[in-house]
């Protein structure tokens, strides 16, 4: 962090958040919605994403860098209109404020398929983006971080800039229209150059100019593959995560909860832990135990020796009683029919033959490589909170009430995160935080959860049954309709983040079924919710991470039942509804020269999704070795209208992807006698580097909208998967994940 | 680093059995090296004694041998390792977190095996797992900067 790090330490200050010697200035129309959280000591006009001092300029982020490079991307945006240097430019983690909220998030709220959105949806779908603003809708998620930035940073920056100008042509005495900017300062037409730490003050009480971004033809930065200026930390050991936060006079601290999640503690026994070497306190709270020691190894081995009687899960209490729970939903009232397309029961009634399958997906845990941790410090009136999050507003609402608190009461610091994948959107690790710190006012204590405590108590991926049934003719899909069994992500989130019930049909939970762009006559999706308390949370790429697999295994039965080749079968019923995604769908084939004749021993399969504003193919290419299957090739496809940075988009893809393949070879998250059974890595894998098939990318940038990147690579990865063992062995793999079937080589 | 140690030693107290991992990131402030599993799955936490390449959450403070190299002993912002160097050159890191046991475990092997091959890479890498999925770029990484240190010996 090094130079950027003190500043932020040093500028953000508890309750009157000043900028502390520095200026804070610029200003987008939103600023003037929602106040700017950064306001300098000698009070100036505002913006929320810009700082300059006498240091240098410093690019404030409301977004959380995970590892999807929005602290590369956002600031490019940034400093594309303010033309910095790149390699000067020093990029923090911003405060928790509703000045950062996500208008591109709130506007996916939208129950349309995105592919085929109209004017006036998409304009409901901007005016929904308001409404983020008023919830404080402050999130790293739903793959929209460049989506909702384009525009407003961009102005940010322009504005920023012609401020700076006016301030130059102020002090110089020469029209703004002479003046041109360049590395960090502005520039006379004689050549004197005014550094911006020169003009940011005068600049500050400059009423913000509106001026237009420059048009892509103009570009220096975006669309360039850019250093990452989180790089040199990340390679040196010198990035500070959330584990990594160290204070003056820190206790460190674990927890133990109900493995009966959700469940009560009935009572404890603290006596074994108050024992061991190293262990100073423990705390009760109430539905678990926090132990307090000298160093994290000591508290984790504390809080597990600790005697505690839990009492049940409120939940059945073995996986297949949990999956008798889901298949009920088919008996319960139907939650939503997103796409009613013809007249799917007279096409079956009237098919030669109707195709049948249930497919069944395990739940699944986030696995981020930095376990969940928070650091807090409580005095009485004011809570201070150091995480590494999704959602710094979160945070700071939840945590002020675990300890009794007004939200404006809590400061939240983020910090680099060591994986999010939807995981760091909740907030219940803070929240345990701050009660540990509330038991010792004054004293920071840092709570880092053993990985086994992180595995089994995750928000989960939920498990999944699709019923699903229909028929060919004349070589294409004529009906198509799938009823989905699954307990609601959204619903529970929502609970857990606003305290309010979200009523009406759950799009999450049958996105990328029923918003997919092929074009059959007969097209039926209903979704229905499970009744169940496992905690569930948003895993990446959500709903399409089950349901692509789903959709597109069901698709691949269909081409099948029809002898179609499978890519051919697809573009063929594709191309009618969006020529954005049939050129995705070409493009794999001539990438993965699908046309031509395979190696003997190999398979071949392909998968379409669209997702997250995102169309996505890919085609996997698997060998038998000797009785194992190789994963040995995957080539994607992708359009998102824009690619700020190829390179970043090419590793979220691989990322993608990678991301779907382990869960489908061997993910699954299951439960006995109410807790979840999978406590670390040897029992909760991933692919590791041996296992890795060799990856192409192709970026089309021919959509007119510009679509995410973080996820729309990780649902068609596990059908394109399965679709080509079908290939090579002829066996339709409707449950996962793979391993319980197939020997793989990893 | 070894000197680091040996000198913490007379000041703290934990004890013998306190895996060297949490000694150096909660009692020494190297945060540096990782916690990601706590039973030597993910190597995350891995660092050099006497330059072989060890799990550090897996070994007792008592049992340390020799002389312990975190990644901030191997390299740091000015005076980068060759592996640091070619990790930037590639943009390796994605999150970031799982990439100092990697350069830890990808120092050994280099210094082992001068030139290795992709399945030698492989086999040499497969115990530290990466969520984000950035096993190419670091295989490509590797070979560079075995590349970079044979030009220079």
């Amino acid at each position: 962090m090094g130079k950027a790090g003190k500043i932020a330490r040093r500028s953000f200050l508890v309750g009157s958040v000043a900028i502390a010697g520095g200026v804070a200035f610029g200003g987008w129309w939103l600023s003037r919605r929602a106040p700017n959280p950064l306001a300098p000591e000698e009070g100036a006009a505002l913006n929320p994403f810009v700082i300059i001092d006498g240091e240098g300029v410093t690019l404030v982020m409301g977004r959380s860098e995970m590892g999807q490079g929005v602290h590369t991307t956002l600031a490019a945006m940034l400093a594309e209109e303010l033309d910095l240097e790149w390699e000067a430019v020093r990029v923090v983690h911003g405060p928790a404020s509703a000045a950062y909220h996500n208008e591109a998030l709130a506007a996916m709220g939208l129950p349309v398929a995105d592919y085929a959105k109209t004017p006036m949806q998409r304009r409901i779908g901007g005016a929904m983006g308001l409404l983020s603003r008023g919830f404080g809708l402050q999130v790293t998620g739903g793959s929209t971080s460049t989506r909702d930035a384009y525009e407003p940073l961009r102005r940010s920056g322009a504005s920023a800039r012609e401020a700076l100008k006016q301030a130059a042509s102020g002090r110089l005495g020469v029209e703004v229209a002479r003046l041109r900017t360049e590395g960090g300062a502005v520039i006379a037409p004689d050549g004197t150059r005014l550094p911006y730490t020169e003009l940011a003050e005068a600049a500050a009480r400059i009423d913000p100019p509106q001026v237009a971004p420059r048009p892509a033809s103009e570009w220096r930065l975006l669309g360039r593959s850019l250093p990452r200026p989180d790089m040199l930390a990340k390679a040196t050991g010198t990035a500070t995560y959330g584990v990594d936060v160290r204070l003056p006079g820190m206790k460190f601290a674990s927890v133990r909860m109900s493995p009966h999640l959700g469940g009560e503690m009935r009572g404890f026994d603290p006596a074994p832990a108050l024992e061991m070497q190293g262990v100073e306190q423990v705390i009760d709270l109430g539905s678990g135990v926090a132990v307090v020691a000298r160093n994290s190894w000591a508290a984790m081995r504390g809080a597990e020796a600790v005697e505690i009687d839990w009492g049940p899960a409120p939940y059945p209490e073995t996986t297949e009683a949990i999956f008798e729970r889901i298949a009920e939903a088919f008996n319960r009232r139907r939650n939503s029919r997103l796409r009613n397309d013809g007249n799917v029961t007279n096409a079956l009634d009237g098919a030669s033959e109707v195709i049948e399958a249930e497919y069944r997906l395990p739940f699944l845990a986030h696995a981020t490589m930095e376990p969940m941790n928070a650091t807090a410090l409580y005095t009485g009136d004011s809570l201070e909170i150091w995480a590494p999050n999704q959602t710094p507003m979160a945070q700071a609402s939840l945590a002020a009430r675990a300890v009794g608190l007004r939200a404006d009461q809590v400061r939240v610091h983020t910090t680099f995160l060591g994986g999010g994948f939807g995981r760091r959107l909740e907030a219940d690790y803070s929240a345990l935080a701050a009660r540990v710190a509330k038991e010792m006012p004054g004293t920071p204590v840092q709570l880092v959860w053993s990985r086994e405590e992180d595995m089994t108590h995750d928000y989960y991926r939920p498990g999944v049954i699709a019923r699903m049934r229909g028929a060919v003719q004349g070589g294409l899909a004529v009906a198509f309709d799938c009823k989905l069994a699954a307990p609601s992500v959204t619903r529970q989130a929502v609970v857990r983040m606003t305290g309010l019930p979200a009523p009406g049909p759950d799009k999450g939970h049958v996105e990328g079924l029923f918003d997919q762009p092929y074009a059959i006559p007969n097209y039926r999706i209903e979704g229905y919710l499970a009744d169940l308390d496992v905690p569930l949370g948003f895993w990446r790429s959500v709903g399409h991470s089950h349901n692509g697999f789903i959709h597109e295994s069901f698709i691949d039965e269909l081409a099948h039942a029809a002898g179609r080749d499978p890519l051919e079968f697809r573009l063929e019923l594709i191309r009618p509804e969006s020529a954005v995604a049939a050129n995705v769908l070409e493009q794999v084939a001539m990438m993965s020269r699908w046309q031509e004749p395979k190696a003997p021993g190999t398979g071949r399969g392909v998968a379409f999704v669209w997702s997250f504003g995102t169309p996505v193919a890919q085609v996997i290419e698997v060998k038998d070795e000797g009785g194992r299957i190789r994963i040995a090739k995957a080539w994607i496809a992708c359009d998102m209208g824009r690619a700020f940075d190829p390179a970043i988009v090419r590793s979220q893809m691989e990322s993608g992807l990678v991301y779907g393949l382990s869960a489908a070879v061997m993910g699954e998250i299951t439960f006995a006698g109410g807790a979840v059974e999978q406590r670390n890595f040897p029992d909760y894998d991933a692919l590791r580097m041996a296992g890795m098939p060799e990856i192409e990318v192709a970026i089309l940038e021919l959509q007119d909208g510009i679509g995410g990147a973080g996820e729309p690579g990780t649902p068609p990865a596990a059908p394109a998967l399965t679709n080509a063992l079908f290939d090579l062995t002829g066996e339709r793999l409707r449950e996962l994940p793979l391993n319980r079937r197939f020997d793989f080589v990893l | 680093m070894a000197q680091t140690l040996k000198c913490a030693r007379d000041h703290f107290e934990a004890p013998e059995d306190t895996p060297l991992l949490w000694v150096l990131r909660d009692e020494l402030g190297l945060t540096g090296t990782k916690f990601g599993c706590g039973v030597a799955a993910c190597g995350a936490c891995t660092v050099h004694i006497e330059g072989e390449a060890v799990r550090s959450c897996q070994l007792r403070l008592g049992d340390v041998w020799g002389a312990v190299t975190t990644i901030e002993g191997l390299g740091r912002p000015g005076a980068l390792h060759a592996l640091q160097d070619a990790w930037i050159r590639h943009q390796v890191a994605q999150c970031g977190y799982c990439q100092p046991g990697q350069i830890m475990q990808a120092a050994a092997l280099l210094a082992e095996n001068p030139a290795p091959s992709d399945a030698e890479i492989d086999d040499a890498m497969t115990g530290n797992l990466c969520r984000c999925g950035t096993y190419s770029r670091i295989r490509a990484a590797i070979h560079d900067a075995a590349r970079a240190l044979v030009g220079e010996g």
